[in-house]
C-alpha cells in the first residue's frame, strides 16, 4: 500500500530564527535602522569600557584613607568610610538601632498592607495611621527612657526619607479632600479649595522651603520657635496635597457621570457614594499619576539643601568639604544617584504591579 | 514701597523685642549648650569629619565660646546653614553665635541689627597659577586666561585689580568651583582665580596639587569672624574675648599641652591670662578660669590654625596676614589686663 508520508517541515531558514534571525528583526530591519544600531554600538562600545573601568576595574574599594585609591579610578573607599554618615547623618552611633527598627516596623507594617492574603488588614492599616507616627516619634526624637536626639543631628538617607514618607503621608488625604472640595457643588468648599490649590501650585517649593526657614522665624513670636525640620515639613506637604489634589481630580473627572447618578439612585449617602462608588474607581484610574507626584517629591526632598537640612545629597556634598577627602565629588555623586535611583524605580516596579492587579477591563 | 518699609520696621521692632529679653549668656548657660551657626560644608572651616563631628576654623571658634561659658568645648549644638539664611538665624534667636566665614563689611555690621566680634581669618582674592608658567607675581599676569566663578564679588575685584594695573585679561568663566578647577586642569585658563583660603582647597582637587602655587598677592579684604546680636553687649563682650585669649596665649607661648605647667609661672602676664591674677572673669561673668578652660580644650589661635588650615592640615595654608602682629601678621589682641 502506498502511504503517503509527508516530507518533515524543513526548519526555518538560519536567517530568520536564532541570534541572527532575531537581529534581523529587531536590529537591521531597515537601511535605517542598520544606521541606527550601528551608531548605538559605536556609543556604547565608545563609551562603556571606560565607565566600567572607572567604576569596577581601577577602582579602589580597600582601605580607610585616601592613599589607599592609587588605581586612578573610582574612590569607593570614600563612600565606604562615610557611608554610615551617609545613611544616618550625625546620629549618634550607638542609637542606629533605632532608626532601623523605625523602619524595619514601617516596612514590616507596609508589607503587609500590600501583600496579598495577610490577615486583619483593617486593624494593621489603622495601627499605621494612628499608632505607628506615635512610636516612630519616639524612636527618631527621644522620649520613654530614649535619650533625646536632636532634628539637628538627623540626616543622611534617614532625613530623607522621613522627608518623604511624612510628606507622602500627609499629601494623599489632603489631596483626596482638596479633590472633593473642589469638585464639590457648595461654594464655600469649593472656594476654598480652588485658592488652597492654585496659591501652592502657583509658586515653586524653593519658595516655600525658604520662606519657611528664612521669614517665618521673623514673624514668630521669641518663645514660639517652630523646628526648622518641620517647618520644611509642613511646606513640602501642602506644596503636594495640592500637586495631589489635581491628580485625583482628573480621575473623578474621568469617571462617567452614570456611576454616582447610579450611587444616588440607589440611595447612598454623598459620602458612601464616594467611598463605595467614585474613589475606589477614580484612585485606581490615576494611580500612575499618584506615583509619579511620589516619586517627584521624594526627589524633591533634596532642595532641603538650600534650607541648610543634611539630607541625603547634602551630606553626600559636605563630605566634600573634607579637607582628608577633597576632590572625590564623581563618586558621591554617583552614589547618591544610584540611591535615589533604586528608590524611585522601585516606587515605579510596584505602581505597574498594582495597575496590572487592579485591572479591571476597563482599559482599552 | 510704603508697604514694605512698614514691614521692615515692623520686622525690626520684633528683632529688638526679642533682644530685651534674658541675657544670650543666661540664656546658654541654662539651656547647657550653644548653638552654633556654621556653613553647610567648607573645607577647613566648618566642615563633618568622618565620624560626623564638626571640625574647622569656625568651628573651634565656638568651641572656644563654649569652653569659656560652659567649660566643656563639646557642648556645642552645630546648626548648618546656607549663605542666604544666616542671617536670619541669627536675627531669630535660632543661634547664639554665627561662625560661617562671613565677610565683616559695613553694611553688615550697621544695617542687619548684629555685630561683628573680631576677625578669626585674614582672608583675600588671590591667584592659583600652574608652577610651570614660572610666575612670581601676580604683576606678571598680563594678557593671562584666567578661570572664574559666576556671579561672585571675585568677578567685580579682579575687573578692579587689571584695570588699576594696566593689564589685560580674558576670562573664562564657570558655574562652580568645581568645574573651574577641571577647566584650570585642562589648561582652559592660566590662572584660577578665588579667595585664597579656597585656592589651598581647590589645589587639593588636582591630579598633581604640587605643580601649581598660589600667588602671595591678595587683591581684596575679606576679614572673616564670628558675627552675634546686636544690643547684647555682655555676649559680644565673652565672644570677642574668646579669641583674644587665643591670641594672648599664642604670643605668650600657652598652649593646650602646657597650660598646666604654665599655671606655675610668675609672669604676670600668663597669670592674668589664666585667671590666677587681675579682674579674672568678673567682666563677663565668667568662671575665674575661663580662659585656661579655652586654651585646654581648644588650643590657642596658633594650634587652632595649624590643626585646621594650617601646616598640620592638608590644606598647608600659609600663616601670611594671620600670623601674630610681631611675626609679620596682623593678628593682634588687646591685653588681658
Amino acid at each position: 500500500m502506498l502511504v503517503h508520508t509527508p516530507h518533515p517541515n524543513l526548519p526555518p531558514p538560519s536567517t530568520s530564527v536564532g541570534v541572527i534571525g532575531w537581529a534581523r528583526k529587531n536590529l537591521f530591519s531597515t537601511p535605517f535602522n542598520s544606521a541606527l544600531t550601528l551608531c548605538a554600538l559605536y556609543i556604547v562600545v565608545r563609551f562603556l569600557p571606560p565607565v566600567i573601568n572607572w567604576a569596577f576595574l581601577d577602582a579602589n574599594w580597600a582601605g580607610s584613607t585616601r592613599d589607599a585609591c592609587t588605581d586612578g579610578g573610582a574612590c569607593w573607599v570614600f563612600v565606604k568610610v562615610r557611608l554610615t554618615q551617609f545613611m544616618f547623618g550625625f546620629y549618634p552611633a550607638d542609637q542606629y538601632w533605632r532608626v532601623i527598627l523605625a523602619f524595619g516596623l514601617l516596612g514590616v507594617l507596609i508589607a503587609w498592607l500590600l501583600l496579598e492574603k495577610t490577615p486583619k488588614k483593617s486593624w494593621v492599616a489603622a495601627f499605621t495611621i494612628l499608632i505607628y507616627p506615635i512610636i516612630a516619634f519616639i524612636l527618631f526624637y527621644g522620649g520613654l527612657g530614649l535619650p533625646v536626639v536632636e532634628t539637628n543631628r538627623w540626616g543622611g538617607l534617614m532625613l530623607t526619607l522621613i522627608l518623604a514618607t511624612i510628606g507622602m503621608f500627609f499629601a494623599l488625604p489632603f489631596g483626596i479632600i482638596l479633590a472633593m472640595g473642589r469638585r464639590s457643588t457648595m461654594p464655600i468648599p469649593r472656594a476654598l479649595s480652588v485658592v488652597f490649590i492654585e496659591l501652592w501650585r502657583g509658586v515653586p517649593l524653593i519658595t516655600v522651603l525658604f520662606m519657611s526657614s528664612v521669614m517665618l522665624p521673623l514673624f514668630m513670636p521669641e518663645d514660639l520657635r517652630i523646628d526648622k525640620l518641620v517647618r520644611a515639613l509642613i511646606g513640602i506637604s501642602l506644596f503636594q496635597s495640592a500637586y495631589m489634589a489635581e491628580v485625583i481630580r482628573g480621575g473623578l473627572q474621568a469617571l462617567p457621570k452614570g456611576q454616582s447618578e447610579a450611587a444616588d439612585a440607589l440611595g447612598l449617602s454623598y459620602w458612601q457614594a464616594m467611598f463605595l462608588i467614585i474613589l475606589p474607581q477614580a484612585l485606581k484610574t490615576v494611580i500612575p499619576g499618584i506615583v509619579n507626584t511620589f516619586i517627584e517629591l521624594f526627589k524633591d526632598t533634596t532642595l532641603v539643601l538650600i534650607i541648610g537640612l543634611m539630607d541625603l545629597l547634602s551630606i553626600v556634598q559636605s563630605a566634600f568639604s573634607d579637607p582628608k577627602w577633597l576632590g572625590f565629588s564623581v563618586e558621591g555623586y554617583v552614589f547618591a544617584g544610584l540611591v535615589y535611583w533604586i528608590f524611585c524605580f522601585s516606587m515605579s516596579r510596584y505602581s505597574q504591579h498594582l495597575e496590572k492587579k487592579l485591572h479591571t477591563g476597563h482599559k482599552r | 514701597m510704603k508697604k514694605l518699609s512698614f514691614i521692615m520696621v515692623a520686622v525690626f521692632f520684633m528683632i529688638s523685642a526679642s533682644l530685651a529679653s534674658a541675657s544670650t549668656l543666661e540664656e546658654v548657660q541654662k539651656r547647657d549648650v550653644l548653638q552654633c551657626g556654621v556653613s553647610t560644608g567648607l573645607p577647613g572651616f566648618s566642615n563633618p569629619d568622618e565620624k560626623g563631628n564638626w571640625t574647622g576654623l569656625d568651628v573651634d571658634a565656638c568651641r572656644a565660646v563654649a569652653a569659656a561659658v560652659l567649660h566643656d568645648a563639646n557642648k556645642v549644638k552645630f546648626i548648618p546653614l546656607t549663605a542666604k539664611e544666616r542671617f536670619t538665624a541669627l536675627q531669630s534667636g535660632e543661634i547664639d553665635i554665627l561662625s560661617r566665614n562671613t565677610t565683616w563689611t559695613l553694611t553688615r555690621d550697621t544695617s542687619l541689627g548684629l555685630n561683628f566680634t573680631h576677625t578669626d581669618y585674614y582672608d583675600g582674592q588671590g591667584f592659583m597659577v600652574s608652577k610651570k608658567l614660572g610666575v612670581k607675581s601676580a604683576k606678571e599676569l598680563d594678557g593671562a586666561a584666567i578661570c572664574i566663578q559666576a556671579g561672585t564679588t571675585t568677578e567685580l575685584n579682579l575687573a578692579d585689580y587689571f584695570k588699576q594695573n594696566n593689564m589685560k585679561y580674558q576670562a573664562v568663566v564657570f558655574d562652580t568651583s568645581d568645574q573651574s578647577v577641571k577647566g584650570f586642569e585642562a589648561g582652559r585658563c592660566d590662572v584660577l582665580t578665588s579667595d585664597q583660603s579656597q585656592l589651598y582647597g581647590l589645589r587639593i582637587k588636582l591630579a598633581k596639587p604640587e605643580d601649581a602655587v598660589v600667588l602671595p598677592e591678595i587683591i581684596s579684604k575679606e576679614p572673616l569672624g564670628p558675627v552675634v546680636r546686636q544690643g547684647d553687649d555682655g555676649w559680644f563682650n565673652i565672644v570677642k574675648w574668646s579669641m583674644f585669649a587665643m591670641i594672648n596665649a599664642e604670643e605668650m607661648g600657652v598652649t593646650s599641652k602646657n597650660v598646666d605647667e604654665m599655671k606655675k609661672s610668675t609672669d604676670p602676664n600668663i597669670r592674668r591670662l589664666l585667671g590666677l591674677e587681675g579682674i579674672k572673669g568678673k567682666g563677663m561673668n565668667l568662671s575665674d578660669d575661663w580662659a585656661y578652660q579655652i586654651i585646654k580644650q581648644v588650643g590657642n589661635y596658633g594650634e587652632m590654625f595649624e590643626r585646621n588650615v594650617g601646616l598640620g592640615s592638608p590644606l598647608k595654608i600659609k600663616r601670611g596676614l594671620n600670623a601674630l602682629w610681631n611675626k609679620g601678621g596682623i593678628q593682634y589682641a588687646p591685653p588681658i589686663r
